[in-house]
């Protein structure tokens, strides 16, 4: 046991020593929630937005000056023909035009009626989308004004409450998102890598014929990384609540427990992929590729499973960052308890168990 | 020259050399663009719906069919109480819950006013916000239908109304995988160019190696030239690859010229493999490299404008991205690819990536010590 013990303070020395990659593990969180929190948002708004009137009355000016008052559209400027229009879209500096014909306010005066054209960059189709119902929506607001205010019978009156996040905000979403992300970042690559890199600078073998059970050696050099990222927990914890405002509602202590097991699942992945490859290159690309996009795509966090075709839907439950995920969803914004997340807790333990045992047995054969 | 020709040898050699490597930049990118464009998809759809029906009245029956027809919903939960469907909300088997109050058909014809409830869960704010709209603007029309047909002659236009045409230009089925792949083709190549050319340098210094090389008379921009040109073709193959894909499996097309699209990648290459170079120059072991290098990358990508667009971000994050190459190049290349835009529309910034391109390079160029 005191072996042991020394075998994980030189470890951990080995870690501590290297400033440039503690600077980095350590402002990993600190970066991703502040871009997640304040940089990154689904909400669109500052739309860049080029007016094409070939009106130039006051029905049109007034809807212009409805649309530059709006925080969704900023009016970059005014074109005088369609060359220019075309020309500010291939450019990509507008997202959107809005074109009323001649004699907008005149038809609109005398026939009850009049058009006006709006055009969306669709490269983009999302954006699209809703830029078109916001300007649509700024037009009707217009029209409905110059109509009289008529109160219709038989009214149904939905009143829509917002579970969990009545402000819908961000934040909710993406810390347990955050969370599971650079666990798995620091747990897998460097676990992986700094095993690797004995095997590639031979020291393993070193170590290997030390009077010393080879699976002790391997579990040493994991525990600074457990540590270093409990700590990365609690850092990003402590910056959702006090930076962002984001209170943990269920218990802080099963939260911490959850995360020790994922990141033991990490660990272990880590591992795994270290016992199957000989170079740190290698093992660098397989866990970056193999691991980190798998984990930001099939988490659900940046976008809904459900969505995916059926054989990605299937494959997302064998990533385990969905796992906890959904875990941390659960305990800290719904403020559940175990009763609520034991089926997620044993398919992660499942997980762990699986890549445990085959990287074990990886293990030995490699020493024969 | 001829010390640039050894070099360049000895270095596609080494790449040669190491199959796995050379299968990671084979495959990779081609799986990796075949899986995103399918999973990375915002569009709001498939909303798992619970109904909590008090009335059972035909008004109830008759709006849940045309919120269930509707497309955006699936019934997932027909209960008798709120609790019992908050349960599914909790468990995420339910997204949005639907409470028709009892006597909901009677009142609403008696007392010309009645309350319908809808709970979402709002942990996801976009998807709550849309799912909230969508099924409000459902429950709009169904109480316009029985207005209309309570009301038969009533006239709800009277006022002037204002046509809206809109149209949608570059990609008129709005389909999200034209927007996505060019993006994510970007992303790839950037990394690949990135984590290689990081990795290079500090790799000889690990080895040891470097310092055979440090003792021979070769010139220190010799050396990064070796190092960069293997890594630059590597890119464009990967990129071609990339192309090919996007045309063969997405149907996508460039619709501007491929001139510019490999003029503006060949100097943005640059850049990215400057940007690797240097960030070696600094490291000493492989792991510093990767992981420094993955911050930045981080950090490039998300506020790269691939997800997110970089016109709602706050100004200092603005600025943030107007000093990321990746930004430029995820633009430009769905301008060209998307909008058919020529030099002309290109070349403010196809002058700051050359700009970051001479300043990285003579960077490295300056850091690398040949003595250590």
């Amino acid at each position: 046991m005191k072996q042991f013990v020394n075998f994980v303070r030189k470890e951990f020395f080995h870690v501590m020593r290297d400033r440039k990659t503690l600077l980095i593990l350590f402002g990993m969180p600190v970066a991703q929630i502040l871009i997640f929190g304040f940089a990154l948002t689904n909400e669109v708004k500052n739309s860049k937005l080029i007016v094409f009137d070939q009106a130039k009355d006051p029905a049109s000016q007034e809807i212009i000056t409805k649309i530059e008052a709006s925080r969704y559209f900023e009016v970059e400027r005014a074109v005088m023909n369609r060359q220019q229009m075309e020309a500010a879209f291939r450019q990509g500096k507008i997202k959107m035009a809005i074109v009323f014909p001649a004699g907008f306010h005149a038809s609109l005066l005398h026939e009850h009626k009049a058009q006006v054209q709006v055009i969306a960059d669709a490269s983009d189709p999302n954006t699209a989308n809703m830029l078109t119902n916001y300007l649509s929506a700024i037009v009707m607001d217009y029209q409905n004004a110059l109509s009289k205010n008529l109160v219709l019978p038989y009214r149904i009156v939905p009143e829509v409450r917002m579970l969990y996040n009545p402000q819908l905000k961000g934040a909710p979403n993406f810390v347990p998102g955050v969370m599971a992300l650079v666990l798995m970042l620091v747990c897998v690559m460097m676990t992986a890598i700094s095993i690797v890199k004995e095997k590639e600078t031979g020291t393993m073998e070193v170590l290997l014929v030390s009077p010393f059970k080879p699976i002790l050696v391997i579990i040493s050099k994991a525990v600074p990384y457990l540590i270093l990222s409990l700590v990365n927990v609690a850092s990003i914890l402590l910056l959702s609540v006090f930076v962002l405002e984001l209170p943990v509602n269920g218990s802080v202590l099963l939260l911490f427990g959850e995360s020790i097991l994922f990141i033991i699942t990490c660990l272990t992945v880590g591992i795994f992929i270290s016992v199957k490859t000989d170079s740190q290159q290698v093992a660098m690309l397989i866990s970056l590729m193999g691991m980190l996009l798998p984990t930001v795509l099939f988490s659900g966090f940046m976008f809904p499973i459900e969505n995916m075709p059926l054989p990605l839907q299937l494959f997302s439950n064998i990533v385990p960052a969905k796992w906890f995920y959904l875990i941390v969803k659960s305990i800290m914004i719904k403020g559940l308890g175990f009763e609520a997340i034991w089926k997620e807790t044993l398919i992660l333990a499942g997980i762990t168990v699986v890549l445990g045992l085959i990287s074990l047995k990886s293990f030995k054969i490699r020493l024969s | 020259m001829r010390t640039i020709r050894f070099l360049l040898q000895k270095e596609f050699r080494q790449i040669f050399r190491n199959r796995a490597i050379l299968l990671l930049i084979g495959v990779m990118p081609v799986m990796q663009l075949l899986i995103l464009p399918l999973a990375a998809n915002y569009e709001v759809k498939n909303i798992n719906l619970s109904v909590v029906d008090h009335d059972h009245s035909s008004y109830a029956q008759k709006l849940i069919a045309k919120v269930t027809a509707s497309g955006y919903f699936k019934l997932r939960g027909y209960g008798a109480s709120f609790k019992e469907e908050l349960k599914k909300i909790e468990s995420d088997r339910s997204d949005l819950i639907l409470e028709i109050p009892e006597g909901f058909e009677r009142k609403l014809i008696r007392e010309d006013q009645q309350q319908l409830f809808i709970a979402v869960n709002a942990i996801n704010g976009v998807k709550a916000n849309l799912g909230g709209a969508y099924l409000t603007s459902i429950i709009k029309d169904f109480n316009d239908e029985i207005r209309i047909g309570l009301l038969p002659t009533a006239r709800f236009n009277p006022g002037p109304v204002i046509e809206i045409t809109a149209s949608n230009w570059y990609n008129p089925l709005m389909e999200y995988r034209f927007y996505m792949v060019p993006g994510i083709l970007a992303i790839l190549v950037t990394m690949i160019g990135g984590f290689l050319s990081a990795l290079n340098i500090v790799k000889e210094k690990e080895f040891g190696t470097i310092e055979q090389i440090n003792v021979t008379p070769i010139k220190k921009h010799h050396f990064i030239l070796g190092k960069l040109i293997p890594f630059w073709v590597l890119g464009n193959i990967v990129f071609s690859l990339g192309l090919l894909v996007a045309w063969l499996v997405y149907g996508i097309i460039p619709v501007g010229s491929l001139f510019v699209l490999y003029g503006f990648l060949a100097v943005y290459l640059l850049a990215i493999l400057g940007f690797g170079l240097l960030i070696s120059t600094f490291c000493d072991t492989q792991q510093q490299a990767m992981f420094i290098m993955f911050f930045f990358m981080m950090v490039f990508i998300l506020m790269g404008g691939l997800f997110t667009s970089i016109d709602s971000m706050p100004d200092w994050a603005k600025l943030v991205s107007s000093f990321n190459p990746v930004s430029y190049l995820i633009e430009v290349m769905r301008m060209v690819i998307l909008k058919g835009s020529s030099w002309k529309d290109v070349w403010p910034q196809f002058g700051i990536i050359a700009l970051f391109a001479v300043l990285l390079n003579t960077y490295a160029i300056i850091n690398y010590k040949k003595t250590s």
